[in-house]
Order: structure tokens, then C-alpha cells, then sequence
């Protein structure tokens, strides 16, 4: 690749807003970012993409000027910026007394965690006016008035009021929307949103991103996008960075990188992206191989091979009518006056060997049915039945037995490990509970055999946690899972926070292990792309109740309710020729919870298709 | 399992290894603080040999005589040798500071874990009782805890432990709180791990930094409580040589003989800064999580 054709190929020929050159930045004697060159033009979006680790996040605290606060010093380049006052100048060198005037003002920045960048304290109107006075002065009045103006720029609902409430009282959205607003007020010339949408549902995603690029339309500034996500990529930029290691493998426009990627770090990215519909014609999910880096050389591993894996006969877990509540207000003498119905009248049923998906948004009571199932959870009312024997019925012993059968594996791996144990110990854990295996040395046997069949090295059984990666992480606590020679694991978002090239890999040694063990999966997930690739059937739920369940070809491949059909429609396409044009609406998950005395209204399901079950609308 | 990718860990490189003591000696402050306190222990186990002169013993010098190379850190009223006093007060205060504090660590320790881990309404009563026995100064709680136990060494141990309880409690429940949100802790409780287990090997390692910042923090202080109560007579009588007794002694000379109350002051700050600084180090290193950062 000569330099020539790995220039963005913007055919306006406008000066470049913002020209990094060879950016160098080191943390102590690590270098977080190695020579990167970037370029930007007004009004384009320029996505940066990498997985944790390769220096996205840096190069964007580069030109936020934020690197010496992090504890790191920009070792070597140039980042030169075109401001609207001062002309062209170097933002590397610049005093940090001028860049606190630059950053806000010309160059704002959008957080991952909205929560964290509002200050909890103060009301929405106040920060957002605080802004305006910080960098612009003027009155009091006039700030509040543009608050009020860029909160019904960012389609907040009742913007009047808003002003008044505080961040707490805010969903994760709105909160995103106010963050937006407060970038926005002083109209910055770059916009740089680090991972804007990984916190929010999907879609709320979608409405965030569209309004992101409404507001870019009607502003002329330029976005740098920060993501691993590459539907978002594919559905927003105009050209695109990879960043592998701290070093930039490929850059061009966003069509050329999806369609002739150049750099096998690229290729393999791409390759591990799962794309809602790519198995739409198959009845039954299938593994596939995935493509993994190994030192600089692209390697193909595992098969492909239909997961036929589920079995016929009774099946190995039944929840009937589940119904869990739980108080959240209270009047004077301690009755209840709120409650939040997290499960209302909940129906599901998993074979052996099959992978049920329980799809849904934040407050959905999804993660609600997997703890009761887990008997974290004690139900207000309902059924769980495992392999025929009521969750009611049993004894001690046999609650105590049911703990080894049902496992968990959660969304933080790093959260669900004792940092203090070392990975062996944590593995076994299981195996010392339930009395597993007597003797030192066999259980230490079974743990390095664990270690292997999950893709680790058994001689780093005596490391900590901290020193693995995310993705060898959830390997553990699925090692964990093995130990205890579990037959229903239930997977709650398991694979969610995980780099798109780790999380294919976790999921096709998921589906490996089922076919070996003949595992069952309750694979609660928010994400309908991974789900597709991995369940048999799926359940879509909202609001506490299940309002589609059915094989997973007829539920993604033709969904039946509005709900279903709103959420497979906000998933990001990777794939830039076919842009979905989406519309910015505002609408919002009503809240799960009720005054007592009110339940929510039953649904009623329909059987539409052979297994394929509707709620009446 | 030719079709798996294995994978190293990124940080591989182990940095397994050096005993705890060996780290301690890497860093300048806490080496210098294990040298001291090495110090004031020899004082204490060797005290006959290390002390030139008998600590009780009248006359060794001039009374309030003044620093000189015969009696490095001077004489008090009676002409006793200071230095010496220092040496063998070391047998006294060491011991009955470190008693007090981990009798006092202990059931503190033991009632904080079982509120903040039991919960419920147990919790609510008893974290209640802890905030009102806070209410009183510790000392007022030693001195009633001294009158009902009588006057003595071991008693003023007793007492002094006894008025530390409710504040070693309330700290140790907190944390225990906190360590039980753990979602390793949930994770441990949904493979159906026992109460006890989850005890050991969950909230204590996890609770252990705390203890030991908790411990070392308050040595000074039980060092300290174990003197006043010597001072008002009700602990350690003279002319046994104790630190704290010492240092109220040489309180109503302070204008003619500074030395009296410099020398086992000085030693009573070597010992608590040491040990604080040791302590701090001591709940760094036990973390396996800033193995990286050594």
C-alpha cells in the first residue's frame, strides 16, 4: 500500500479541519499509540476502530489535550487543528492555558458513560448553562434560554421541564441526549464521541446515532467516531482508521474497508462480525470457523457443522407462569405502595441440548427470570421445573444438587472472579463445593484439563485474574461452569462487553462445548446478531412479560410483533451499501413499575406458525 | 483440539516470588521502617544486655542531668538513666499495645463481620448499639471497664480492647457490606457455596486490607490508650518503665529536663510511624492486583 492510496478520498477538496502526524504517546515506558497519521474534513465522520487496547481511546485524549492528566506525555507528532479564531494551530504544543479555551468550545467530547459526565448535583439546565456562560459569557438568562433551545435540538421530550431535573432522574438516553446538547452549545467544529452508544440499548443506539448525524448535517462539524462496533461504522462514517496494537494497519473510505479490507487484521475484524440475516435460511444455527491473529498471520480455526444438538423428550428446564415483584416505595407504616414487576406470568421451556434466547432492553426483567432460575431470586409466584421436579418440591439436598446442574456465567467475568484467588482455585471452586473430586492432585488435574478444553494454557492455573484478557477471562468462568459439570448455563449478556473478534470466538467455544456435552443455554442477551447466530429458539421480552417466543428462523426471519420487529430494525447493518435511512424518534421503554393494586394487563399468546408464538396485540 | 486457538495471558510474565518481606525491603520508606522497628524490638527482647545501666536503679547520674556520653538521652528526678528506661520501657509498651490491639481487632472483628454479613434485622439492631457505644469516648469506656475489672497489666489490656470494640466493629461491618456485593460473592452463593465458605474465602481476603490499615492505624493509638490509663494510675505502676509513664512523668519538668519526655516520645513516634508505614506497604503488597505496578 503506498501512501497515495491510503489517503481518504474525499473528492471536496476543503482543508483539512484537523491533520495528525505521527502521533507518538507514551504511558511511562509503554508506547499507547505508535506514529498514527489522521486527517479530517469539515463535515465528515472519520471512525476509529480498534478492539480495548489499541490506542483509540488515546489518540482521542491526544487531541482533547488530555494526555498529561491521564499520566502520559505526547512523545512525538503533530496534531494541527483549523480554529475558528486563531487560525491553524498545533494542538500538541499548545499551553494547556489555550487548549482549556479550544477544548469545549472548538473541540467537544462525547463519553461512553453518560452518568459520569453529568454532574449529579446540579440540574440539567444549570450544567448546560454553566457551558455556555464558561465559554461564550453573556447573561444568565440568554444561557438558559439556548439550554432550552439545544434540548429541543436533541429531541428531548418536555424540554422545559428537563431543565429542572437532575441526571439521576434521567434514562441512560436522555442522559446521552444532554451530553449531546452540552457538547453541542458551543458549536464545536469536532465532535469526538468515544463509544457514544455501547452503554444504551439498541435502540436507543439507533435513535442516538441518528440524531448524531442529523445534528452533524445541520452543523457542518466534523465527527470523529470511536467504536468497535462494526454495524455502527458501516451505517455512519464516511472514512475509516484501524488501529491494531497502536499502530493504524488500514485506512479508506468506508466502503473500500467492508468490501476489499487490505490488512488480515482488518479482514479478521470484519469476519467476526455478525450479521443479523446472514443465517436466515437456515432452520438450525451452525458453527463456523472464525479467523484469529496468531503473531502477525491469519489462521481459519473450528469447523463448520450444524448444531443439531437439541434433543426430543421432556424438557430440562420449565418456567411456568413466573411472576416476580419486588417493593421499591413504601408509605408511612411500611406497606408497599410501588412495585416493580420485573416478571409477570413468564412461560418458557428449554430441551437439552438447546439454546433458548431471552432477548430484551435495560428493565425488560430478562436478567430478573435467569436469577430466579439461578435461585438468586425467590419468585412471587410461578413454576420452575427442573428435569420434571418442581423448584417448590425440593428438599435441601436436592436445591443444593440443583446448584451444580444450573450455572451462571455473567457479564463481567473480571467482577464474577475473586481477584484475589488464582484462576485455578476459582475453577475448582465448584468441584470443593459440591465434592466433586477428592485429592489435591485430581482436582488439580481437572483443572489443567479444564484450562485446555476452553483454549488456556493449564500452566497459568496459578495466575490471578487481573493478569488475563477480557476474553480469557469468560473462558475461565465457563472452565468454572465445566467444573461443576453443569447442564443448563445460563449466560447472562456473557458475551456483551467482549471485543466483536473475542466474543466470536467465546461463542463458537459455547456452541463447541454444547455439542460435546450436549449442554442447554439460557442466553440472555440484548444483542439480536450474536442470539441469531447462537439460539435455537428465541424469546422476545418487554416490560416483564414475553411477548414472542418461537424458532429462532421465524422470530428474526419473520417477526410478528411490533416490539420484535422495532428491535431487529435498530440493529446496525455492517454493511455501508445498504444504509437504513432511520428517523430520530424519542420514544422511550415505559418503566416496569406499578402502584400495588394496578398489575399490568396479561398478555395472551397466539400460536401463528408451528412453535412461533405471538402476544395479541 | 487442534481446532482451538490457546492463548496466553497477556501479562504471562509472572511476577511470582518475592516473599512479602523481600518486597518490603525494595521501597526505602518501608525498609526503613522494618530497621526501626527491629530496633525497638532487640530493645525489647534484649533490653538487660542492650541497657547500660538498671532502670530502677537511683542515682546512676545526676537528677535531670543532661544529655552527655555517659547517659545519651539524659537522667530524670531520681537519677535514673533515661536511655535505659527507653530500652526496657520497649519490654512494656510493645507488648501491651500489640495485645490490646489485636484483642480488640478480634472481637470487634468478629462482631463487625457477623452484622455486616448476616444483615437484616439483626444488623439494624446491633449496628445501632456499635453507634451509641461510639457515642462514648473511648477512654470514658476503658476507665469503667478498669473499675469493674480492677487495676492491673492484663486488665488494662482488657478495658482498653473492650472500649475499641464498637470502633473496629462499625469499620469491619462496612467493608464486609461491601465485599458481599461481590458478584463473585453471588457467583460463589449460586454454585451453592456455604455460609462459612464464602466467609473465609471470599469476604475475608477481601475485607483483609482493610483489617490490616485498621490494625496498624490504631496500634499507635492502643499504645497510646494503654499509657493514659498507666498516667491516671490505673495500669502499669511506676516505677516500672513504660513509655507512657514515662512520658507523664517528665511532663511537669518539661522547662528544666525536655529529655525526660523527648526520648520516650520519640521512641512511642518511631514505633507508630513504622508500623503505620509497614502496614500501608503490607496491605499493598497482599493485593495481587498491584503485582503490575510494583
Amino acid at each position: 500500500m503506498t501512501a497515495s492510496a491510503m489517503a481518504p478520498s474525499t473528492e471536496s477538496a476543503a482543508a483539512p479541519l484537523l491533520e495528525v502526524e505521527g502521533l507518538t504517546v507514551r504511558f511511562g515506558e509503554r508506547e499507547a499509540v505508535s506514529g498514527i497519521d489522521l486527517s479530517l474534513v469539515p463535515g465528515k465522520t472519520l471512525a476509529v476502530v480498534g478492539e480495548s487496547g489499541s490506542g483509540k481511546s488515546v489518540t482521542a485524549l491526544s487531541v482533547m489535550g488530555l494526555i498529561p492528566s491521564a499520566g502520559g506525555t505526547v512523545a512525538e507528532g503533530s496534531m494541527h487543528f483549523e480554529t475558528a479564531v486563531d487560525g491553524r494551530i498545533d494542538l500538541a504544543t499548545l499551553p494547556e492555558p489555550r487548549m482549556r479555551r479550544i477544548r469545549g468550545a472548538e473541540i467537544a467530547m462525547i463519553f461512553q458513560e453518560p452518568m459520569t459526565a453529568l454532574n449529579p448535583v446540579f440540574t440539567i439546565g444549570n450544567q448546560i448553562a454553566e457551558t455556555i456562560l464558561e465559554h461564550r459569557g453573556g447573561s444568565a438568562r440568554a444561557a438558559r434560554a439556548e439550554a432550552l433551545e439545544l434540548l429541543q435540538k436533541v429531541r428531548l421530550p418536555d424540554a422545559e421541564a428537563m431543565l429542572g431535573r437532575y441526571p439521576h432522574q434521567l434514562s441512560g438516553g436522555m442522559r446521552q441526549r444532554v451530553v449531546i446538547a452540552m457538547a453541542l452549545s458551543c458549536r464545536p467544529r469536532l465532535l469526538i464521541a468515544d463509544e457514544p452508544t455501547t452503554a444504551l440499548d439498541v435502540t436507543v443506539q439507533a435513535q442516538i446515532m441518528s440524531l448524531l448525524m442529523e445534528i452533524q448535517a445541520d452543523s457542518g462539524a466534523a465527527i470523529i467516531l470511536i467504536t468497535h462496533d462494526m454495524g455502527l461504522v458501516a451505517e455512519t462514517a464516511d472514512d475509516v482508521v484501524v488501529l491494531y496494537e497502536g499502530r493504524k494497519v488500514e485506512e479508506g473510505p468506508v466502503e473500500d474497508i467492508f468490501a476489499r479490507p487490505q490488512h488480515v487484521y482488518t479482514k479478521m475484524l470484519l469476519d467476526a462480525v455478525p450479521q443479523l440475516g446472514q443465517f436466515a435460511d437456515a432452520v438450525l444455527p451452525s458453527r463456523r470457523p472464525v479467523t484469529i491473529l496468531d503473531g502477525g498471520t491469519a489462521r481459519q480455526v473450528g469447523e463448520t457443522r450444524v448444531q443439531d444438538t437439541v434433543k426430543s423428550g421432556p424438557p430440562i428446564l420449565e418456567v411456568r407462569d413466573l411472576v416476580a415483584r419486588f417493593d421499591v416505595a413504601h408509605d408511612l407504616i411500611g406497606r408497599p405502595t410501588h412495585r416493580v414487576h420485573a416478571a409477570e406470568g413468564v412461560d418458557l421451556s428449554i430441551q437439552p441440548g438447546e439454546t433458548l434466547a431471552l432477548v430484551g432492553e435495560s428493565g425488560s426483567g430478562k436478567s430478573t427470570v435467569g436469577k430466579a432460575i439461578q435461585q438468586l431470586v425467590r419468585p412471587t409466584d410461578g413454576d420452575i421445573d427442573f428435569e420434571g421436579r418442581a423448584y417448590a418440591a425440593m428438599t435441601a439436598a436436592e436445591r443444593q444438587r440443583l446448584k451444580r446442574d444450573v450455572h451462571s456465567i455473567f457479564q463481567d467475568p473480571l467482577a464474577s472472579l475473586n481477584p484475589r484467588r488464582t484462576v485455578g482455585d476459582s475453577i475448582a471452586e465448584p468441584i470443593h463445593i459440591h465434592g466433586l473430586l477428592k485429592g489435591k492432585a485430581a482436582i488439580r488435574n481437572r483443572v489443567r484439563e479444564l484450562m485446555a478444553l476452553v483454549g488456556l494454557l493449564p500452566e497459568h492455573h496459578d495466575l490471578h485474574p487481573h493478569q488475563f484478557s477480557g476474553g480469557q477471562r469468560q473462558r475461565l468462568c465457563i472452565a468454572r461452569a465445566l467444573a461443576a459439570e453443569a447442564r443448563l448455563i445460563v449466560a447472562d449478556e456473557a458475551v456483551s462487553a467482549l471485543d466483536v473478534s473475542i466474543q466470536a470466538q467465546i461463542v463458537q467455544l459455547l456452541m463447541r462445548l454444547q455439542a460435546e456435552r450436549s449442554l442447554s443455554y439460557l442466553f440472555i442477551s440484548h444483542d439480536m446478531a450474536v442470539v441469531e447466530e447462537m439460539a435455537h429458539r428465541v424469546a422476545v421480552m418487554y416490560l416483564g412479560q414475553i411477548v414472542e417466543i418461537g424458532p429462532r428462523q421465524a422470530v428474526i426471519g419473520s417477526p410478528r410483533h411490533p416490539y420484535t420487529q422495532r428491535l431487529l430494525a435498530a440493529v446496525p447493518v455492517p454493511d455501508p451499501a445498504h444504509r437504513v435511512v432511520r428517523s430520530s424518534d424519542a420514544s422511550e421503554v415505559p418503566s416496569a413499575m406499578r402502584r400495588v393494586g394496578d398489575p399490568p394487563e396479561r398478555l395472551h399468546l397466539t400460536e401463528v406458525a408451528p412453535g412461533h408464538f405471538v402476544a395479541d396485540a | 483440539m487442534s481446532d482451538l486457538f490457546v492463548s496466553a495471558p497477556p501479562e504471562a510474565e509472572r511476577v511470582k516470588g518475592p516473599g512479602v518481606l523481600r518486597q518490603l525491603m525494595t521501597k526505602p520508606t518501608s525498609a526503613v521502617a522494618i530497621v526501626i522497628l527491629t530496633v525497638l524490638v532487640c530493645f525489647a527482647l534484649f533490653a538487660p544486655w542492650i541497657a547500660p545501666f538498671d532502670p530502677s536503679q537511683a542515682s546512676a547520674g545526676p537528677r535531670l542531668g543532661a544529655p552527655e556520653a555517659e547517659h545519651i538521652f539524659g537522667t530524670d528526678l531520681h537519677g535514673r538513666d533515661v536511655f535505659s528506661r527507653v530500652v526496657w520501657g520497649a519490654r512494656y509498651s510493645l507488648p501491651v499495645g500489640a495485645a490490646t490491639l489485636l484483642l480488640g481487632l478480634f472481637a470487634g472483628g468478629a462482631l463487625g463481620l457477623a452484622l455486616g454479613y448476616i444483615g437484616g434485622r439483626f444488623d439494624a439492631i446491633g449496628a445501632r448499639v456499635v453507634d451509641v457505644l461510639l457515642g462514648f469516648p473511648a477512654i470514658v469506656m476503658a476507665i469503667l471497664a478498669v473499675s469493674v475489672l480492677g487495676v492491673g497489666l492484663v486488665q488494662v489490656v482488657i478495658a482498653v480492647a473492650i472500649a475499641d470494640i464498637p470502633k473496629f466493629a462499625r469499620v469491619i461491618r462496612g467493608a464486609t457490606i461491601v465485599a458481599k456485593q461481590n458478584l463473585f460473592v453471588e457467583s460463589a452463593l449460586a454454585m451453592g457455596a456455604s455460609r462459612a465458605r464464602i466467609i473465609v474465602l471470599h469476604v475475608l481476603p477481601t475485607i483483609l486490607p482493610t483489617v490490616i490499615l485498621l490494625g496498624t492505624l490504631n496500634l499507635g493509638g492502643a499504645i497510646l490508650s494503654t499509657a493514659t490509663l498507666s498516667f491516671l494510675g490505673l495500669g502499669v505502676q511506676p516505677p516500672t518503665p513504660e513509655w507512657g509513664t514515662m512520658l507523664s512523668d517528665g511532663r511537669e519538668y518539661i522547662r528544666y529536663a525536655p529529655w525526660m519526655m523527648i526520648a520516650p516520645g520519640l521512641a512511642l513516634f518511631l514505633a507508630i510511624i513504622s508500623v503505620n508505614l509497614i502496614g500501608d506497604r503490607v496491605s499493598e503488597i497482599i493485593d495481587p492486583r498491584s503485582q503490575g505496578r510494583l
